[in-house]
């Protein structure tokens, strides 16, 4: 592959980029969703897009999100491959009714005869200094409906391709976007595709403990093994990428390597993702298991105000505590 | 950074951060629009913040100010909207607007943009009975609700709140309709009714914890009857409404007044607000304040037709008023409550008005709006309004403008000096208020909180 198709750009600008290719190469992929159009989005995700696509591809629509899925239901239904923002995690839940009660159930319902390729793009997280609602992390709420699948990416490579596998998948895909995240840089090679969009994959490896993450708890994870390797401990980061169908295939092999497992997401932990995955790595590594799989994320109590978001978040002493902890057994 | 790494975590283990130490900084920048902070001026990443800072919990805090006070410039690039042309030349086209040419006799004036007072057979015996001074009240609310918002603004351009949204130009809408309430009146606010709060007596500094940071919501409704700010678009229709069928229920004369934007009437809860409250004859006042824009979408982008037609698919009056002019604003929503506590439902007022600064401190108006638009609103200005009508009665004198100046500064100041007291919450307010009757989950992870933190201190004890 040549030089000039790899470049270097924030996750933000990837997902453009990989918005813009999508709306070049099919012209049933339509944008939509409050301020993408002439604002470019609130975090400038969307930008440029309207000015070269016109406003019938991407469309600013009204301030309204059960009506911005359910017609892109419609849409989809005709034909078309919308790819849908929701402006903050937190806003959703006007849509939720739509994504849960129609979006994911419409391919069962029609026995395989209806396929609804639609995105949802969710800037989600915290970390940010935000007002309510504009912090959550509601992974673990789509991840149960079965018929949705979901993803979030943790850099800027795969940003701009499990877009492109987003788009291309037949079935609708809640692409959770890391904000706090947006503005990280990256190599991208717009040519080859690194991977399959459900494979997650080993981004440091190591011998001691896997911590297992995704989206924007996969950079922490690498800060904390850079830390833990000062004291002497080797740590695997898995970043998962994809939450629904989660690839328990490659959490299982690095357990059966490292023989801890800390898993860690911002959602609150109570029936969280991180739950699924020590259930399930339980039952599959028991035996190579040293320790029991631990979790660090969010508490069972509402997202706090900005000023105390750090004591809520995951941070790097809450995750090495965590690794200590599973050293200690 | 690696062996600072090492030595820097021996040192937070050892230095024994006490709970509750988070910084003084800023809670950040973002918020609802261009949310977060421009990586540049971030600090290069957790862990190399931590390990430079040395000191235990107050590397939570230097974190907290990698992330703080950088609202991010929004332009990315190019500039303003060039083909945009101001709202009105958009009235030619011959389709259905929200804003025609047609339906500007339908809006209800009382006071030209001049400051002349116009007659209305209609509306005038709502205001009949003000005297001199109570006009001169409606003229101290607007200038102190203006100071306070301009205040709120800059101090969250120092950093000191992490968001603001300002009401500026939409003074009258707010004073008019906000005094128009009784005190036992309920008030169902959006995050912007900062003159409407003034009006019901909530401390404007209770205002200001939200967007610093330190709580979610701040004051008790019940206290003032005004409930929450809420953010969620629209949701708070639907609670006025309960609220309202309450009242009928109970029998009481009491109404209630729902806040929202032109671009919240886009949202289902709105439509499902009306079906509710005209079914049920609930006594509800809906007042929309259209102010031309949801962020960076015009009114064109929700509606085809003006807003306040909208009520009569409903089975209820709709009525737009001068969202610029007090005394129509306080006219039109009383004879609303009025109707509303006289048994006769619900109404939707739709005051026609403006947002003059930014949709928040973090929004970049010039992406999607032209100038000339905000210059042409200027000359409606609700205050310098009810001020030229005030010195043409001769209602007043230079002694009572001084006099509003210093009372002015003295209320910047007491902002000012409020927020900058404000602490942060204790660590452990996360838990606090999850449940009313309590849950084991939430204490189990409380304690668990509550040990973690203690490794810190007796970290520092063994030190
Ligand atoms: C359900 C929901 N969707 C999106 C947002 C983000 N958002 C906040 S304010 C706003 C525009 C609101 O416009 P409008 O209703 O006209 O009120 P205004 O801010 O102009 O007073 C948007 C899209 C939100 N807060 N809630």
């Amino acid at each position: 592959m040549s030089d000039q198709k790899t470049e270097k750009m924030a996750i933000a600008k990837a997902i453009n980029e990989s918005l813009r290719q999508a709306l070049e190469a099919d012209p049933k992929v339509l944008v939509m969703g409050e301020d993408v159009g002439k604002l470019g989005g609130v975090f400038r995700v969307t930008d440029g897009l309207q000015k070269d696509f016109g406003e019938e591809r991407v469309i600013d629509t009204p301030l309204a999100e059960s009506g911005i899925v359910g017609t892109a239901i419609g849409l989809a239904l005709r034909g078309y491959r919308p790819v849908v923002e929701i402006q903050f995690d937190g806003f959703v839940f006007p849509a939720y009714d739509q994504i849960v009660t129609q979006l994911a159930k419409m391919y069962a319902r029609s026995l395989g005869k209806v396929k609804l390729p639609v995105v949802v793009r969710i800037p989600y997280g915290g970390g940010i200094g935000a007002v309510e609602h504009h912090s959550e992390s509601p992974e673990a709420l789509f991840a149960h409906v079965a018929g949705l699948k979901v993803v979030s990416p943790s850099n800027a490579s795969d940003a701009y391709w499990m877009m492109q596998q987003a788009i291309q998948s037949d079935d609708p895909v809640i692409f959770f976007e890391p904000k706090r995240r947006y503005w990280d840089k990256g190599e991208v090679n717009t040519e080859s595709i690194p991977g399959p969009l459900h494979r997650a994959r080993v981004v440091r490896e190591g011998t001691d403990v896997t911590l297992v993450a995704y989206g924007p708890m996969v950079k922490l994870c690498l800060e904390v093994a850079d830390a833990a390797a000062e004291e002497g401990r080797s740590l695997e980061v898995l970043d998962l990428r994809s939450i629904s169908p989660l690839d328990f295939d490659s959490v299982q092999a690095s357990v059966e390597k490292t023989r801890r497992l800390v898993v860690v997401h911002e959602a609150p932990v109570f029936l969280g993702s991180g739950a699924e995955i020590a259930a399930r790595i339980t039952e599959r590594c028991f035996y190579h298991l040293e320790a029991p799989v631990l979790r660090v994320g969010g508490y069972h109590a509402p997202y706090p105000p900005a000023r105390l978001e750090e004591s809520y978040l995951p941070d790097l002493d809450r995750v090495l505590d965590a690794v200590d902890r599973s050293l200690a057994y | 950074m690696t062996v600072e790494s090492t030595a820097a975590r021996k040192a937070r283990r050892s230095a024994g951060g006490k709970a509750g130490a988070t910084g003084t900084e800023p809670a950040g920048s973002a918020g609802e629009a261009g949310a977060g902070a421009d990586p540049a001026d971030k600090g290069t990443g957790t862990a190399g913040a931590k390990r430079t800072a040395s000191t235990g919990r107050t590397t939570r805090a230097g974190k907290t100010a990698g992330t703080a006070g950088t609202t991010r410039a929004t332009g990315t690039s190019g500039g303003k909207r060039a083909a945009s042309k101001p709202r009105a030349a958009k009235k030619a086209a011959g389709k259905p607007a929200a804003s025609t040419a047609a339906d500007e006799h339908d809006l209800v004036q009382l006071l030209t943009p001049e400051g002349e007072r116009v007659e209305n057979a209609e509306y005038d015996p709502y205001v009949a009975d003000l005297t001199p001074e109570d006009l001169r009240g409606l003229y101290r609310d607007m200038v102190l609700t203006r100071r306070f918002d301009a205040e709120a603004t800059s101090l969250q351009r120092q950093g000191e709140l992490g968001l603001w949204a300002s009401l500026l130009g939409q003074e009258a809408a707010q004073i008019g309709s906000g005094r128009a309430t009784r005190p036992d009146d309920y008030v169902f606010p959006t995050y912007r009714e900062h003159g409407v709060a003034w009006c019901r007596g909530v401390d404007p500094t209770n205002l200001l914890g939200m967007f610093r940071g330190v709580n979610n919501g701040g004051w008790d409704p019940n206290s003032n009857n005004f409930h929450l700010y809420t953010i969620v678009i629209g949701s708070q229709t639907l609670h006025a409404t309960g609220y309202a069928m309450g009242i009928a229920k109970d029998g009481a004369d009491a109404a209630v007044i729902a806040y929202f934007g032109d671009g919240a009437s886009s949202q289902g809860d709105v439509a499902e607000s009306f079906t509710f409250s005209a079914v049920y004859n609930a006594p509800v006042v809906f007042f929309c304040q259209n102010n031309q824009w949801a962020i960076s979408e015009p009114t064109e982008k929700q509606t085809r037709v003006p807003l306040y037609q909208r009520a009569r698919g409903y089975g209820f009056p709709g009525v737009r008023v001068d969202g610029n002019d007090v005394l129509a604003c306080l006219a039109v929503t009383k004879w609303a409550l009025e109707r509303a506590r006289r048994g006769e439902g619900p109404t939707l007022v739709e005051a026609f008005t403006y947002r003059m600064g930014a949709h928040t401190t973090s929004d970049d108006p010039s992406r999607y709006r032209h100038d000339d638009e905000r210059v042409a609103w200027e000359a409606k200005d609700p205050i310098a309004r009810l001020r030229a009508h005030l010195t043409a009665a001769n209602h007043t004198d230079e002694g009572f403008f001084a006099e509003l100046e210093d009372e002015s500064e003295a209320l910047g100041r007491r902002v000012r000096e409020a927020v900058r007291a404000m602490p942060d919450p204790d660590h452990f307010a996360i838990f606090e208020n999850a449940y009313a009757d309590g849950h084991a989950l939430v204490d189990e992870e409380r304690a668990q909180f509550a040990a973690y933190q203690a490794s810190f201190a007796d970290a520092e004890g063994g030190k």
